[in-house]
This record gives structure tokens, sequence and C-alpha cells, in this order.
């Protein structure tokens, strides 16, 4: 994975609560098994009115989403996370998001950053009125800046490490197959194992 | 200090923890579907790794199955596309699976308990939000993305921060016409969408401990939906009585090892929670959603609500937006409200009591003219077991189509979804935007209520039928 420290971009307002995975991605989007090729599902139905925000030309090519509170419920699709990076976002900004969205979002390298929602507004009316304006995103800092405006954004510790360093979960957790055998080996017998599968 | 009942499941669990870092948790059952794994097995094949445990795997196909024949193959091509690739992935690191048309099929949360994989004090986990249905039976048992499905494949163990705990005591007695549905909608109307969010809800009381193992999944099915990262119910007696003599729960000597040990999972007396909310179930009725998240219910006997009469600009906002996506006025009475379509089934309520409470409805009554209810068991086994009943020729006789399992019209993946502008009573757990079908309007119920809105031709209770 790419490490992730500062990303410099423009940034689009979705003024709204509650954006939940059915409406990142429609299920009719989740049928591709590869892990690109979803920009197209992308607020599909939201899409289709031409007034919607990110339709608007002016923010073509954002690539820092600014959401309304509680961002990301409902089904655990990581496709949410992988159209957002498929569409250009690198990072999305919210005053909540739910548990699923942040582990996928950050399995996936998108940094999803948590600001208050007084300073999510100040944001809204900065981006509007000068949505050409670059927005800069500091992880290292956990800063946000737009011209003379900054606020400072919470991520879980262990999240912004390993973005910072770019590394892979998987990679951290087999360093301690010495222990997952140990406690594997604690295990009670009667425990529920699957039967074999049949030939 | 004592422990609350996710407490002593988490702590029995830690694989490893320090400072700082979220806990290493071992997981004793990983259920896998054919939509959020493909990824994940192209991730192992990337980086060679294999499967650490395909004994604590097990794999179905449902989201994508159509429900009106189960014959291979399927007909969209990109349906087939992903099932043929769990297949294949299952095939190749050594996973069962239970492919469509088989006995044991079904939906990944209505086969787990009724193979009896599902057992008290287990850590579950699946690639499917609604994963929290497990928890009924006293496992801590939670969604997970695919990135993290692909982490379960190969270490059998994900790192997760330890989650805060709420207790939900639901006092009282349900009224005789009142679900475990309309509890859990209620529930939600209280907390929230996201008012539980990283927490794990414990369901408490005599309300609850009522209820049976089928009610009590419906139950924590829909804990994600007030945003828990999980909900259960500590097992006792009957939950023990469920799991006696399926296929995978203990026997023998081991049932009695088991037994020995369910009997201790249990919250002490002086644990604390970090939040508690108190219910009284005597008071409640059947409830409905109005709005586009299962937070936005109130009683079947209300009336929508006034956006502007609610103080928190955000959330008045959010109302403002559903009900223009529902074209619903405020003030309406919910009786008012007409539907076309009526869905029972899924995760929530697909099984073979949410059948029974329907069929009781339904028996010697006529689905409305201009409305079309679907009624899809949520596996195979209830399938079968409803036809045994004669349920199935009760639906058939009043109008409504008799289906194969899968999870249908719960999301609009398969071929069973709304057209737009059609609106729905549903039982299923989701009311969001284009759910069931892209201009889709659903209208959350019990499976009671959808038989009764089914032939009455607007939301309705079954004691509303003449
Ligand atoms: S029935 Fe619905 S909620 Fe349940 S697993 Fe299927 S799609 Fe998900």
């Amino acid at each position: 994975m790419q490490p992730f420290t500062i990303h410099t971009g423009r940034a689009v307002p979705l003024r709204r609560a509650n954006i939940d995975t059915d409406q990142i991605i429609p299920a009719s989007y989740l049928k591709r098994i590869t892990r690109t090729g979803f920009a197209d599902g992308l607020f599909a139905a939201w899409r289709q009115d031409p007034d919607f925000v990110l339709n608007r030309p002016v923010h073509a090519g954002a690539s820092i989403l600014v959401a309304g509170p509680n961002f990301g419920p409902g089904s655990s699709r990581q496709h949410a996370v992988w159209a957002l990076l498929d569409a250009g976002f690198r990072v999305v900004l919210s005053s909540r998001f739910a548990d699923i969205f942040l582990g996928n979002a950050a399995s996936g390298g998108l940094l999803a950053a948590q600001l208050d929602q007084a300073e999510i507004e100040q944001l809204w009316d900065l981006v509007e009125g000068a949505p050409r304006d670059e927005v800069v995103v500091d992880l290292v800092a956990c800063q946000v800046r737009a011209g003379g405006w900054h606020a400072g954004f919470e991520i879980d510790p262990y999240t912004r490490w390993r973005l910072l360093e770019g590394l892979d979960d998987i990679d951290l957790t087999l360093q301690h197959s010495e222990a997952i055998g140990d406690y594997e080996r604690t295990r009670a017998g009667w425990l529920p194992r699957v039967a074999a599968k049949p030939d | 200090m004592g422990r609350t009942l996710a407490e002593k499941i988490w702590d029995a669990h830690v694989v490893r923890s320090a400072p700082g870092e979220p806990d290493l948790i071992y997981i004793d059952m990983h259920l896998v579907h054919e939509v959020t794994s493909a990824q994940a097995f192209d991730g192992l094949r990337e980086s060679g790794r294999r499967v650490r445990r395909p004994d604590l795997t097990l794999a179905t196909e449902d989201h994508n199955v159509p429900t009106d024949t189960v014959t291979w193959p399927i007909a969209d091509p990109v349906s087939r596309a992903q099932v043929e690739a769990l297949r294949h992935n299952c095939a190749e690191f050594g996973i069962r699976l239970h492919p469509m048309g088989t006995a044991e099929q079904g939906i990944v949360h209505v086969i787990g308990p009724q193979l009896g994989l599902s057992q008290p004090g287990l850590t579950i986990v699946c690639g499917d939000s609604h994963t929290s249905t497990h928890g009924a039976f006293g496992a801590i048992a939670f969604g997970i993305g695919t990135s993290e499905v692909e982490h379960v494949l190969a270490a059998q163990t994900l790192p997760v921060r330890r989650p805060a705990t709420m207790a939900i005591t639901v006092s009282g007695r349900l009224p005789a016409d009142v679900a475990a549905k309309d509890l859990i909608i209620a529930v939600i109307a209280r907390v929230g969408p996201n008012g539980a969010q990283g927490y794990v809800i414990e369901y408490r009381g005599d309300a609850i401990r009522a209820l049976s193992m089928e009610a009590r999944m419906t139950v924590c099915n829909m804990s994600i939906e007030a945003g828990a990262r999980a909900g259960l119910i500590a097992p006792d007696e009957t939950t023990y009585a469920y799991l006696h003599g399926r296929p995978y729960a203990p026997a023998g000597a081991d049932w009695d090892a088991a037994l020995a040990h369910w009997r201790t999972l249990r919250t002490d007396l002086d644990a604390v929670f970090d939040r508690e909310v108190v219910l009284d179930a005597s008071r409640l009725s059947p409830y409905v959603t109005w709005g586009t998240n299962p937070g936005q219910a109130v009683p079947l006997s209300g009336v929508v609500p006034d956006p502007d009469r609610i103080a928190d600009p955000v959330e008045r906002a959010a109302a403002e937006n559903a009900l223009k996506y529902m074209d619903l006025l405020p003030g309406t009475p919910l009786r008012g409200i007409t539907v076309d379509t009526v869905f029972l089934g899924s995760c929530t309520n697909g099984r073979i009591e949410d059948l029974r409470a329907a069929a009781a409805v339904l028996t010697g009554r006529r689905v409305a003219d201009g409305v079309r209810m679907l009624v899809v068991p949520g596996s195979t086994q209830v399938r079968h077991q409803a036809e045994a009943e004669g349920l199935d020729a009760v639906f058939v006789a009043a109008g409504a189509e008799w289906r194969h399992a899968g999870c249908s019209m719960c999301l609009a993946m398969n071929p069973d979804r709304l057209l737009p502008g059609q609106r729905s009573a549903s039982t299923s757990n989701r009311n969001f935007e284009g759910r069931q079908g892209p201009g889709g309007r659903t209208h959350l119920v019990s499976p009671a209520v959808a038989a009764a809105t089914a032939v009455a031709g607007h939301l309705a209770a079954p004691a509303d039928l003449a």
C-alpha cells in the first residue's frame, strides 16, 4: 500500500447526513470480482440528477469529500471505498463514520478523518465560496488547512501509523503466527469445526 | 469489578494485546458468501498465502441467486460469474460450500444457526453487516469488509479495538400482537441510526428472555441498524434447547463440557456497562418505518412526522430528504399509505416462525388486487419445512408467490427488485434509498404486518382486517 502523508487537492461539499453504503454504491454495481472499476457506481442514483454536487463541473477532479455526519453506515461492502478511490478520492471528512466503513477505508488506503460538525460546516462554506482552491489534509500533523483556515482532526493512532507507513495489516498479523498457534492449542476440543468439503 | 458477557467473550479470544494497538482476536467461525469474497481470495493468491483454517470456514450462495428457479446456470452473466468465482475459490482453497439448489443452501445468517454452527461464546465474522444475527446465541458476531475477509482467511484472527458495551434492557411483556421486529425497530427509533456506534449491545430483561431463538435472531440482526458493532443475548435454556441435536452442535460428553462453559456466559451482577437504555415492552405496538433509515420509524397507529418539529438541523434535513424520496406528506396516517409490493423474507424475517406468523394472517384471505407479494424462505431447509407444514399452500391460495431461498428483494442485486416509484412493505432490514431497486420505496414491517398489509393494500396490522 502507498504511504499516506500529506494530500493536497480540491474538495467537494456533500451536505447530507447518514450517507449509507447503498448510496455510495448501489448493490447492482457490486458484481465485479476485481478491486477496481467501481467508479461508475459511485453515488450512481444521485448522479442522475444533473444538479448533484459531484456533477458540477467546478468540482471535477476533486479528491477530498466533505460529508455530513454518520458517513458510511449499512452494508459492509468495501466496494464503497473502492468506488471512492476509483473516482479519485483520497480523503473523506465527516464528523462521524460508521465502524465498518472506517475499517474498510483504512485497509484500502483511503483517509477517513473526523472533524467537529462545526468545522465541517465552516469547510463547506469555504469550499462553496472558493471551489477551486486547494485544501491540504496533513496526516503527519492531523490537520486540515484551507487558505488561512485550519482544524485538527481525529483518527485512531494505530490506523494513522499504518497509513503513514503504508503497512499491510496481514503482514503485521502474520508476524505473530507463533502466538496464533499457541492460542489455537488452548482451544477446547468441542468447538465447532466444519466438516471437510466433499470431494 | 465484574465483567459483562461481551467482555468475557472478548477476553477469552485475545491472542495478543499491546498498548496503543488494537487487540488481535481469534475468530472461531468465518462465514463466506459470493459478494464480498472474490477479491479476498485473489489477494491470497497474489501473496501466495493459504487459508489457515478451512475447518473454521463455511461458504454459501445467497445474494445473487434468483429465487424463481434454482436451475444452474444463473441467467445474468455477471451474477453467474460471481457465483462461479466463489465455487472456484472454495474448491481451490478447500472450503466447504453449500451451492444453490442444495438442501443446506440459504442466506448465510440463516444457515449458520440452522446447522448449529452459531454457538454461545464464539467469535463469528462474515463479510456482511448482518452477521450480528448470530449474537442471539451469546456470541460476538460482526460484519467485516473484504480486506478483513482476506485477513481472517489468512490468519484466522483480526486486529480490532475493544468495543464499548451498551445494555438495552427490555422489561415487561410484549403484547400479543407485537413481534420481535416491532421491538427492534422501536429500539432503533429510540437509539437512532448511529446511536450505538462503537458499542456491542447486550439485550437483556424479561421481554428478551421470553423470546424464542428465532425472535432473538431478528432482534440481534438489526443491531447494525443502530450502528452497533454487534448485539448479543446471554444464552439460556432456550438457546441450549435450540442447539441440541443440530448437525454441528456438540454431542455426548462434548455437549456436557460445552454446556458447563456456556452456563458461565453471563454478565456479572456488579459489571458496569458504558451505556444503558431501558424500554418497557408492554407499551410497544407494531412499528413501521416512514423514512429512509431504520431509525425513522413510528407506531403503525401514528402519522408521518413533520420535519419542522425536529429540533436538530441535521436530522431535520435528513427527514426532509426522506419525505421527498418517499413521496409522503407530514401528518399522513401510516395506515393510509398504500403499497404495491409486499416482501416476506431476508435474514431478518425469513425463518419458519416468520412464515408461520404471516401464513396465520393469510389463511382464508386474499392478497389485495394490484399487490404483489413475494414469500422467500431464508434457506432451502426453511422452504422444505414450510412445505411440510402446508404453509406454501396458504401463500399460493392467497395469491402470493412462493419462492426459493435467497436474499431476494432485500437488496437489488438479483432479479427480484422494485421498479422506480414502487412502494413496498418489507420484512427486511434496510429502507435506504434504492435498497430494493433504484427509485423503490420501502417500509420496514414485521411478518404479521406484512401479511395484513398485503390483504388490505395499505399498511395494516392483522387486527385491522375484517
Ligand atoms: S437477506 Fe439482506 S441483509 Fe441479509 S444477508 Fe441477504 S442481503 Fe444482507
